[in-house]
């Protein structure tokens, strides 16, 4: 294993890394405002808010977010939408999570146990108090660890933005790969670098379920 | 409104699906009158209850209190306001307690007042603790029902209804899920909510109970309230061969338990 070379380039590699955790940042903002719309209108009281959150899902879980990937910045401007790389990167992945974390939303509102709505209910609350006030506070909490799992594979998966170029771990390992010939080196370093960011991620939120817990 | 039945209930019924859950009931109760319902399992008791705060809507039949008809026939948005109107004005305790995990007591109890009847945070406060010293709780307002046992939860459940300032409670089985040596405890405090004269609909299967606060007992199998009448005669001297059937294998099992 050639140490020096490790040694060498890791600087460019941590300027990468930077653009993999401020993909995933955005990912996953923007993926728990499409989940959090998601799982609205998949639990809404009109049938064409849920045939609209249905079929968002089962298009974006249904097909390969590469695909999704490649018609947004290859194919958006045929229809005219102009997207730099990276814009494209975090739009592309983040609706797609945002179709995984519907259905975690959804999951965790939906067990919520239903004598709470009804408790709620009977004491005069209206639907929607009873979602902000009893159910969502409850749900939050259920959704931390699922919501965890999803931003986990969110964080893998912007590894496939290396494909329309964002200079991010992977494609970064694939442009010295292709000067120095060491695939080994390269793709442990950009490995290495995203276990780091997973474990600390991983951290993050089983601390901020333990919190959630504490009642 | 002296001519209005403080709760009149008319030609209830009621189906899931093919299923048919309550078949005509009717039934009148005066205001402070406490009405126990009894009957096997199955037999329509809950739905009943719960058709009268429109948890479970009567798929025909008219539900009223104080002359205000609580299963209004409406176009969904003022049904919505309706019900959580009507609502407010019928308390209802749970068997499994129904708590809300991550509210304190004090936090269960002011909830609804806050957010329904606009009372600020000291007024709620001083409500709940008012309610809480009713049920004996006072010094558990700052604890989470986690921390509670399912006596106390239950004790909790009822002030938190009381803080409604209801006109009616209904009881579903409140003591079914709680240890035998905590039953005693909450029916202690719906004593003496009857000694108070509230309106209570109770439904349970502790005879003994209905038999000491009831004033009326409700006899229902297979969805029709075969009986009804004072504990005294629905207990000692039933006129239906159901009702006795009923009430022998009841003392059979809580014989067997003992
Ligand atoms: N939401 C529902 N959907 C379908 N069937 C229901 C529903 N709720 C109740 N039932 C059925 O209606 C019948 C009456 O139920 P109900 O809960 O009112 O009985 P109950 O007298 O309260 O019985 P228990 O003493 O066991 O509580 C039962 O056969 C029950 O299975
Ligand atoms: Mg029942």
């Amino acid at each position: 294993m050639d140490i020096d070379l490790i040694l060498r380039v890791y600087p460019f590699f941590l300027e990468a890394a930077l653009v993999t955790i401020q993909l995933s940042v955005l990912t996953t903002i923007l993926g728990l405002i499409c989940g959090a719309l998601g799982a609205a209108a998949r639990l809404s009281r009109s049938a064409v808010l849920r045939a609209i959150g249905a079929t968002y899902v089962s298009l974006f879980r249904g097909t390969p977010a590469l695909i999704q990937l490649f018609i947004l910045y290859f194919g958006g401007p045929q229809i005219g939408i102009q997207l730099d790389a990276f814009e494209a990167g975090v739009i592309g992945l983040g609706v797609n999570i945002g179709a995984y974390m519907t259905e975690t939303m959804r999951g965790a509102i939906l067990s919520v146990d239903k004598g709470q709505t009804e408790a709620a209910r009977t004491l005069g609350l209206s639907r929607w108090e009873t979602m902000r006030k009893v159910v969502l506070p409850q749900a939050m909490r259920l959704m931390i660890r699922p919501l965890g799992v999803n931003i986990n594979a969110l964080i893998k998966g912007t590894a496939l933005v290396a494909a329309i170029s964002v200079v991010e771990l992977t494609y970064t390992a694939q442009r010295y790969i292709g000067s120095t010939y060491k695939p080994f080196e390269m793709f442990l370093l950009s490995g290495a670098l995203y276990m780091l960011i997973i474990y600390i991620t991983g951290r993050a939120i089983a601390w901020l379920d333990r919190r959630a817990r504490i009642t | 409104m002296p001519d209005v039945p403080f709760i009149e209930i008319r030609h209830a019924a009621k189906s899931f699906g093919a299923l048919e859950v309550l078949k005509d009931i009717n039934l009148t109760v005066d205001r402070g009158q406490i009405v126990a319902i009894i009957g096997p399992s199955g037999s329509g008791k809950s739905t009943l209850l719960r058709a009268i705060n429109e948890l479970d809507p009567l798929t025909s039949g008219e539900v009223w209190l104080e002359g205000v008809q609580i299963n209004k026939k409406l176009p969904h948005r003022q049904y919505e306001k309706h019900v959580n109107q009507v609502r407010q004005d019928i308390g209802m305790v749970f068997q499994h307690f129904n708590l809300f995990p991550h509210l304190t007591v004090r936090g269960n109890i002011t909830l609804a007042p806050k957010m329904l009847k606009g009372l600020t945070t000291e007024e709620a406060d001083r409500l709940a603790e008012e309610q809480l010293a009713k049920v004996g709780l006072s010094e558990k307002i700052d604890e989470f029902p986690s921390r509670l046992s399912g006596g106390q939860k239950q004790r909790v459940a009822i002030a938190r209804a009381l803080a409604m300032k209801p006109k009616v409670m209904l009881f579903d089985e409140a003591t079914s899920a709680l240890d035998p040596e905590l039953v005693e405890e909450v029916n202690l405090v719906m004593k003496q909510l009857a000694e108070e004269h509230m309106t209570m609909i109770i439904v349970t299967h502790e005879m003994d109970f209905a038999a000491s606060v009831c004033d009326r007992v409700l006899f229902m199998d297979q969805g029709v309230v075969v009986e009804e009448g004072p504990p005294g005669v629905i207990f000692q001297t039933p006129a239906h061969e159901r009702t006795r059937n009923f009430l022998r294998k009841h003392l059979a099992r809580a014989a067997g338990q003992a």
